[in-house]
């Protein structure tokens, strides 16, 4: 079990490296996909095959749909890409990702000196998770269903379209 | 072969991926990756959850996970047509458009 958690770890780093990296967003959404599949595959290592699954079905699958369909509506041209060429300067970024390396090496560090308790020993499945929701966390569901409902709302509210003028807290 | 994994590496791997998402919210200028890299940024949190969960056997750490899948989907779904309005409306999805607010 431990192999296959280090080597997602692994796969889930590299993937989410890829995705901040690449021009083109439909790229890096393949990438991230991969990287929400890697990280699916460490919470089945850790002991919560619900959360896995959840992840797989709505953060792989609906999320991503949503991103993908929204980026098929822009319809993007080349432009973008040229101007992000220049953010992403390796001489512009090399001091701050070598002193943050530094500050990452030491925290990696403190956490694996200090590695503590075991996790993934028991696994806790969708029975305990579920009665867990509905009893203790009932007011955090209902909040939840606001929350839902205010989205909506709110998404369909902002993305109407309007033919003459933008929003109305934008200023040309 | 079926040793357990220690729990610190569990967190370090959510704040390594954390850090990654914070970066791309730092770095990028395109509103689609900045809202892809908050996206990054919650679900290493949720990991982090997962993982303190995990550590005492119990379910809170999966209930909060379930929290913050919610969280997400309002949030993209808020953000996705904050996008298709700003563009639109600018004709770029770059952020530094929309510089101006109106008071």
């Amino acid at each position: 079990m431990d192999t296959v958690f280090y080597i997602s770890s692994a796969v889930a780093i590299i993937s989410t490296i890829m995705v901040i990296t690449r021009l083109h967003a439909v790229h890096a959404l393949l990438y991230f996909i991969v990287s929400l599949l890697s990280a699916a595959l460490i919470f089945y290592t850790l002991g919560a095959p619900f959360v896995a699954s959840l992840e797989v079905i709505i953060y792989a699958g609906a999320i991503m749909v949503l991103f993908i369909f929204t980026i098929m509506m822009l319809n993007l041209g080349p432009q973008l890409k040229e101007q992000e060429k220049q953010w992403i300067n390796v001489k512009m970024w090399t001091g701050p990702i070598i002193l943050s390396l530094i500050l990452i090496g030491e925290m990696v560090y403190m956490l694996s000196v200090n590695s503590g308790y075991p996790v993934g020993t028991v696994t806790v499945g969708p029975k305990q998770v579920g009665i867990s929701l509905f009893t203790f966390y009932l007011l955090g569901v209902e909040l939840a269903s606001l929350l839902l409902l205010s989205g909506i709302i709110g998404a369909y509210h902002i993305g109407r379209r309007r033919t003459t003028d933008g929003h109305k807290d934008l200023e040309s | 072969m079926m040793t357990p994994v220690p729990m610190g590496y569990g967190l370090i791997v959510a704040a390594v991926l954390f850090s990654l998402g914070l970066i791309g919210v730092i770095v990028r200028r395109n509103i689609v990756f900045i809202l892809i890299s908050i996206e990054i940024l919650l679900n290493a949190a949720g990991l982090a959850f997962v993982v303190a969960g995990s550590r005492w056997g119990q379910p809170d750490g999966q209930v909060m996970f379930i929290f913050i899948l919610t969280m997400a989907a309002v949030e993209v779904s808020v953000g996705l047509a904050l996008v298709l309005q700003f563009y639109h409306f600018f004709k770029t999805l770059d952020a530094d458009a929309a510089r101006k607010l109106k008071g």
